[in-house]
C-alpha cells in the first residue's frame, strides 16, 4: 500500500506517440511502417504489464509532469481501474496491429500512413486516459482521442463516411464542449482541485444536492463516449470506418474510455456514499437498463453486420455502468470486469466482420448464408465470441453476467434482474441466427450474380488475430483471476 | 498601497524594450535596399524580443508593486513625468507584444512588396507605441503612446490593405478616436480631482467620491470597450481585420484588442471600484451577448478572415466576462485568455495570410483538401484551430476554463450561457477546418500551392510552443500575475464586500 514515483506510465503511453512520428517518417516504406506499429505495440504492452504486479499488490504509481493550475497538475497515476483499461487497450493493440496490416493491404485501402499514424496516437490517448490522475489530465486525453479518431472515421472519404464522421464529431466534441466543460468547471469551483480521490472528491463538499445532481448529469452527458441513450447515435455512425478501427477503437479504446471515465466519476468524483445519498445510483441504473434493452432491440433490426455489432456495444457498455451504479460489491466487480470481457469478445466479432468483408466482400447479415464452410476459422471464432456476449460459460461474458446478476439480487432490484435476463435472450436472438445462417443454410448464389465465382478464402494475417482473441476470451472465462483481483482492488 | 519599487536591473530596461523598435525605424529611414530593410527590421524586432526575456526572468512574482521603474522629471509646470513601470498585470503583455513583433515582420516578408521601407517603419513605430502603452505609469505619457498607435495602424490598413482599405481605415480611425476623446475627458477630470497630477500610481491610491467614480468609470469604460471591442461597439473590427494586411491583423488581434481589456483592469477597475461595482451586471450581460452574438456571426461567414475576426468578438467577450466576475479564477483567467487570444488568433491570421499568398482567395468555398496539398501547413492550422476552440491541452482551454469556473462563482445562469459561446466556437471552427483542409483537392489554385518554407515554419512553431506550454504548464504564467490580481481583488472587495467566496 504505497505510492511509487516512476516514469513508467509516461513511457508506456509515449511509445505509441513516438511510433506515430516514425510511421509518418516511413511513409514510403510500407513494411517498415507496419512493423513499427507491431513493435511499438509489444513494447507498450510490456511496459504496462511490468507495472501490473505492483498494482496487484495494492500500490499505485505516480508521475507528475507539469503544474497546470492551483490544485491541478498534468499528472499520471496508475491504479487498479486504470490498469484494467490500459491492459486491454495495449494488449489488444498487438492483435489489431497485425490485423490492420492484413485488412488494409488485402482491401487495398488508400492513405494507409495516415491510418496507422492516427491509430497509434489513439492508443496513446487511450492509455493516457487510463493513467490520468485527475479530471484535467483525463479530459485532455479524452479530447485527443475524439479528435484523432476523426480521420479514421472519415477514412474512406465517401459522402457516406463524411456524413458519419460529422455525426461522430458533433456528438463527441459537442457534448464535451458543453456538458463536460460545465461539469469540470463546477467541480473545480466546488472543490478547488481536480484530483481523483478514492473517497470521492465531492464527498465532503458543501454544495447543495441539486447542484451536485446537475454536476452528475452534466458528467453523464458530457462523457458521451459511454453511449448512454439518447447520446449513442455517434457509435453506429462511426461504423463507416474501416473495420480495424471499429474493432479496436469503437469496441475497445474509445467506448471504454467513455465507460472508464464514467466509472471514474462514479467512484472517484462522487464516491459510492454520495451516490447512494443523492439516490443517483438507482436512477442511473434504470436509465442504463432502458439503454440495454432498447439497444438490443435496435440490434435485432439491423441487417448490416457492423451496425448490429455497434448496437450490441451500446447495450453492453451500459452493463458496465449498470454494475457500477447498483453500488453493491458483486455488481461493481461485475461491471468492472465486463470492461475486459466485453473487449476481448467484441473485438473478435468485429475482426470477424472485417474478415468476411475482406475475403467475401459481404457486409449484410442476410448475405452470410453458407459462409461458414468457406471461412470456418472466422465463423467459429464468431460463434465463440457470441457465446461470450450472451454469457454462456465457460466464455468470459459469463463471469460478468454472473456477478451482475448477484449484484442485482444483493441490491434487491428484481426489475434489474429481469432486465439482465431479457437482454440475455435478446443477445441470443440477434447473435445466434448469424452463426446458424453461416453454417447451416445453403449458399445463396443469386446475390453474387452468374459467372462470378471468386474463391473465398481465409486471409492469414486477418484470421490469426481473430482466432487468438477468441481463444483468449475463453481463457479469461476459465482463469478470470487477473481482472477479478484488479476489480476487487478497486472496490476495496 | 501600490508603490513604485526601484529598478533592480540597473539598466533602464523598459525604455530599452520600448524604444528599441523606434530607433530601428529611424535607421530604416536612411536605407533604400528592400532586402536590407527587411533584415534590419527582423534584427531589431528579434533583439527587442530578447530584451523582453530578462524582464520575465527578473520579474519579482512576490509583490504587486511596480517594478523596473524609471521616473524622471519631464514637464514640471504641469506635473508631467516620464514614468515607466510594470506589474503582474502588464508584464505578460510586454512579452506578448515583443513576441508578435518579429512574427509580424516574418509574416510581411513576401506579402509586402510595395513601399517596404515605409511598411516596416510603421510596424516598428507601432511596436514602440504598444509596448509604451503597457509600461506607462503617467497618464500624459500613456495617452501619448495610445494616440501614437493610431497613425501607423491607420497607415498599415489604409496603404497596404485590401480593396476596401480606405473605408476600413477611416472607420477604425473614427471609432478609436471617439473612444480616445472619452478617455481624454476622463483623464482631465482625474487630473483636477486628484490634485493636479498625471501620476497613475498616486491616482490609484486615492479614493474618489462615488458619483465621480461612476461617471469617470463610464468614460474610461466606453473608451476601452470600443477597443476590445465589446458588443455593441464591435462593428469596426471585421472591416479593419479583413482589409488589413496579415501583419496588421496580427497586431490588431494580438495586441490592440488587449489594450482595451488591459486598460479596463488598469484604470477603471483599479481606480474606481465603486464605479466598477455599479456597472458589473450590465458589463457582464454585454459580455455574454458578445460571446453568443459573435459566435453566431462567425458561424454565418463565408470569408475565412471575417470568420476569425468575428470569433475574436466572442473570445474577447469571455475575457471581459472573466474580469468582471471579481474572483481569482475569473480575473486570472481573463488575463491569461488575453495572452492566449493574442497567440492563437495572431497565429490564425498568420495562417490565413500564408495561404492567401498562395491562393489569392479567402472564400471558404474556394478551398478544400489542403491537408493533401500542403500537409505541414495544415498541421499547424489544425493546432491553432484546436487551440482557438479551447480543446483541453491547449492554452485557450486554461483561460476559458478559469473564466467559466469564475463565472460559476458569480452566477450559474451567466456561466451556463457563456458555455453556449464555447460550443458555437467548436461548431464554426471545426466547420471551417473541415471545409478548408479535408476532402479532395478540387481547385486548381490549391493544387499549385506550395507548402510552407523555413521562415513560415519558424514563426508558426514559435507560437505552437506557447499553445502547448500554456496549455499544459500554465502555473509559471499564472504565478506572474497572482499577487497583483489578489491585490486588485482586495481593493475591489474592500469597497463592495466580498461578492463571492474565493476558493483555490
Amino acid at each position: 500500500m504505497e505510492t511509487i514515483e516512476s516514469i513508467r506510465p509516461l513511457l508506456a503511453l509515449s511509445i505509441s506517440f513516438i511510433a506515430a512520428f516514425l510511421i509518418l517518417a516511413f511513409n514510403k516504406k510500407p513494411n517498415l511502417r507496419d512493423a513499427t506499429s507491431f513493435v511499438a505495440a509489444i513494447i507498450k504492452f510490456s511496459i504496462v504489464a511490468s507495472m501490473a504486479p505492483l498494482i496487484l499488490s495494492g500500490n499505485t504509481i505516480e508521475y507528475t509532469l507539469f503544474h497546470t493550475l492551483p490544485g491541478v497538475d498534468f499528472k499520471f497515476r496508475v491504479d487498479a481501474l486504470g490498469m484494467i483499461f490500459a491492459t486491454i487497450a495495449s494488449f489488444l493493440w498487438i492483435f489489431a496491429s497485425v490485423y490492420s496490416v492484413g485488412y488494409m493491404r488485402s482491401s487495398k485501402e488508400h492513405a494507409q500512413t495516415r491510418f496507422f499514424a492516427s491509430f497509434s496516437v489513439s492508443i496513446f490517448a487511450a492509455v493516457g486516459g487510463a493513467f490520468a490522475a485527475n479530471l484535467f489530465t483525463l479530459i485532455v486525453f479524452y479530447e485527443v482521442l475524439s479528435l484523432v479518431t476523426y480521420p479514421l472515421v472519415y477514412h474512406k472519404e465517401t459522402p457516406e463516411s463524411w456524413e458519419g464522421s460529422k455525426k461522430y464529431v458533433v456528438y463527441l466534441v459537442g457534448t464535451s464542449k458543453t456538458f463536460l466543460l460545465a461539469a469540470v468547471a463546477l467541480t473545480y469551483y466546488i472543490v478547488g482541485n481536480l484530483e481523483f480521490s478514492s473517497k470521492g472528491m465531492l464527498a465532503n463538499a458543501s454544495a447543495s444536492p441539486v447542484l451536485l445532481t446537475i454536476v452528475y448529469v452534466c458528467f453523464m452527458i458530457g462523457f458521451s463516449k459511454a453511449a448512454i441513450m439518447p447520446f449513442h447515435a455517434w457509435l453506429p455512425a462511426a461504423m463507416v470506418a474501416p473495420t480495424p478501427v471499429s474493432a479496436l477503437l469503437h469496441a475497445v479504446a474509445v467506448v471504454k474510455m467513455g465507460v472508464f471515465s464514467v466509472l471514474r466519476v462514479i467512484f472517484y468524483v462522487f464516491g459510492t456514499d454520495l451516490m447512494s445519498r443523492l439516490n443517483l445510483g438507482i436512477t442511473t441504473a434504470y436509465v442504463v437498463s432502458f439503454t440495454i434493452i432498447m439497444a438490443s432491440v435496435y440490434a435485432l433490426t439491423q441487417d448490416n453486420l457492423k451496425r448490429r455489432l455497434a448496437y450490441s456495444t451500446v447495450s453492453q457498455l451500459s452493463y458496465v455502468i449498470l454494475g457500477a451504479v447498483l453500488l453493491t460489491p458483486s455488481s461493481m466487480v461485475g461491471g468492472i470486469v465486463h470492461i475486459a470481457n466485453h473487449a476481448f469478445s467484441k473485438i473478435t466479432l468485429f475482426f470477424c466482420a472485417g474478415s468476411i468483408y475482406c475475403a467475401a466482400h459481404k457486409t449484410e447479415v442476410s448475405q452470410l448464408s453458407g459462409i461458414g464452410r468457406k471461412l470456418p476459422w472466422t465463423m467459429t471464432a464468431f460463434f465463440i465470441a457470441s457465446l461470450s456476449m450472451i454469457g454462456v460459460p465457460p466464455a468470459a461474458g459469463f463471469i460478468s453476467k454472473w456477478y451482475l446478476a448477484m449484484g442485482a439480487i444483493e441490491a434487491r432490484e428484481i426489475p434489474i434482474l429481469i432486465v439482465l435476463l431479457a437482454s440475455t435472450l435478446l443477445n441470443a436472438a440477434y447473435f445466434l441466427p448469424i452463426t446458424y445462417k453461416a453454417f447451416f443454410e445453403k449458399p445463396d448464389d443469386t446475390h453474387s450474380g452468374g459467372g462470378h465465382h471468386e474463391e473465398i478464402r481465409e486471409i492469414p494475417m486477418v484470421a490469426v488475430p481473430l482466432v487468438l482473441t477468441a481463444i483468449i476470451s475463453i481463457i479469461i472465462g476459465i482463469y478470470p483471476d487477473y481482472f477479478l483481483s484488479l476489480a476487487k482492488e478497486i472496490i476495496r | 498601497m501600490i508603490e513604485a519599487v526601484h529598478n533592480s536591473m540597473g539598466i533602464p530596461i523598459l525604455s530599452l524594450v520600448t524604444f528599441l523598435p523606434l530607433s530601428g525605424a529611424v535607421i530604416l529611414f536612411f536605407i533604400r535596399n528592400n532586402r536590407l530593410v527587411r533584415w534590419i527590421a527582423l534584427l531589431v524586432t528579434v533583439a527587442d524580443f530578447f530584451v523582453s526575456i530578462p524582464i520575465l526572468l527578473n520579474f519579482d512574482r512576490t509583490t504587486y508593486h511596480m517594478q523596473f521603474v524609471e521616473h524622471y522629471e519631464w514637464i514640471p509646470s504641469w506635473n508631467i513625468t516620464y514614468f515607466m513601470g510594470i506589474d503582474g498585470i502588464s508584464v505578460l503583455f510586454v512579452f506578448l507584444t515583443a513576441l508578435l513583433g518579429w512574427i509580424c515582420v516574418l509574416a510581411s516578408w513576401k506579402a509586402i512588396e510595395q513601399k517596404v521601407k515605409e511598411f516596416m517603419m510603421a510596424l516598428l513605430v507601432m511596436q514602440t507605441a504598444m509596448i509604451g502603452v503597457f509600461c506607462a505609469l503617467d497618464f500624459f505619457l500613456f495617452y501619448l503612446f495610445w494616440e501614437a498607435m493610431l497613425i501607423p495602424m491607420y497607415l498599415i490598413i489604409g496603404v497596404w490593405g485590401g480593396k476596401n482599405r480606405i473605408y476600413a481605415a477611416f472607420k477604425f480611425f473614427l471609432y478609436t478616436l471617439a473612444g480616445s476623446i472619452f478617455m481624454l475627458v476622463g483623464i482631465l477630470v482625474l487630473y483636477f480631482a486628484g490634485g493636479e497630477t498625471f501620476d497613475i500610481i498616486s491616482l490609484m491610491n486615492q479614493k474618489f467620491p462615488s458619483v465621480l467614480q461612476i461617471w469617470v468609470f463610464l468614460a474610461f469604460f466606453i473608451a476601452f470597450a470600443i477597443k476590445v471591442p465589446m458588443f455593441p461597439f464591435h462593428t469596426w473590427l471585421p472591416d479593419a481585420h479583413v482589409e488589413a494586411p496579415t501583419a496588421g491583423s496580427i497586431i490588431l488581434a494580438g495586441v490592440l484588442l488587449k489594450m482595451g481589456t488591459y486598460g479596463m483592469l488598469r484604470f477603471p477597475m483599479s481606480m474606481f471600484p465603486e464605479g466598477a461595482a455599479y456597472f458589473t451586471t450590465p458589463v457582464i450581460i454585454l459580455s455574454i451577448i458578445g460571446i453568443i452574438y459573435g459566435g453566431f456571426l462567425a458561424l454565418a461567414q463565408t470569408d475565412i478572415k471575417k470568420l476569425i475576426a468575428y470569433s475574436s468578438i466572442s473570445h474577447m467577450g469571455f475575457v471581459t466576462l472573466g474580469l468582471f466576475v471579481y474572483n481569482t479564477q475569473g480575473i486570472e483567467g481573463g488575463i491569461l485568455q488575453m495572452l492566449n487570444h493574442g497567440i492563437t488568433t495572431g497565429a490564425l491570421f498568420l495562417c490565413i495570410g500564408v495561404i492567401y499568398e498562395r491562393t489569392h482567395t479567402r472564400e471558404l468555398a474556394a478551398y478544400g483538401g489542403l491537408a493533401k496539398a500542403v500537409p505541414v501547413y495544415t498541421t499547424f492550422l489544425a493546432i491553432f484551430v484546436l487551440s482557438s476552440l479551447a480543446i483541453p491541452g491547449t492554452n485557450s482551454f486554461i483561460g476559458e476554463f478559469l473564466i467559466i469556473t469564475g463565472a460559476f462563482g458569480y452566477s450559474t445562469l451567466f456561466a451556463g450561457l457563456s458555455i453556449i459561446g464555447a460550443m458555437l466556437g467548436a461548431v464554426y471552427l471545426l466547420g471551417m477546418y473541415k471545409k478548408v483542409a479535408l476532402g479532395e483537392v478540387t481547385h486548381h489554385h490549391i493544387k499549385e500551392a506550395w507548402d510552407i518554407d523555413a521562415r513560415e515554419i519558424v514563426a508558426m512553431a514559435a507560437l505552437t510552443v506557447f499553445v502547448f506550454w500554456i496549455g499544459l504548464n500554465s502555473m509559471p504564467f499564472l504565478d506572474m500575475m497572482h499577487v497583483s490580481v489578489r491585490h486588485l481583488l482586495e481593493q475591489l472587495n474592500s469597497v463592495n464586500g466580498p461578492i463571492v467566496a474565493i476558493k483555490g
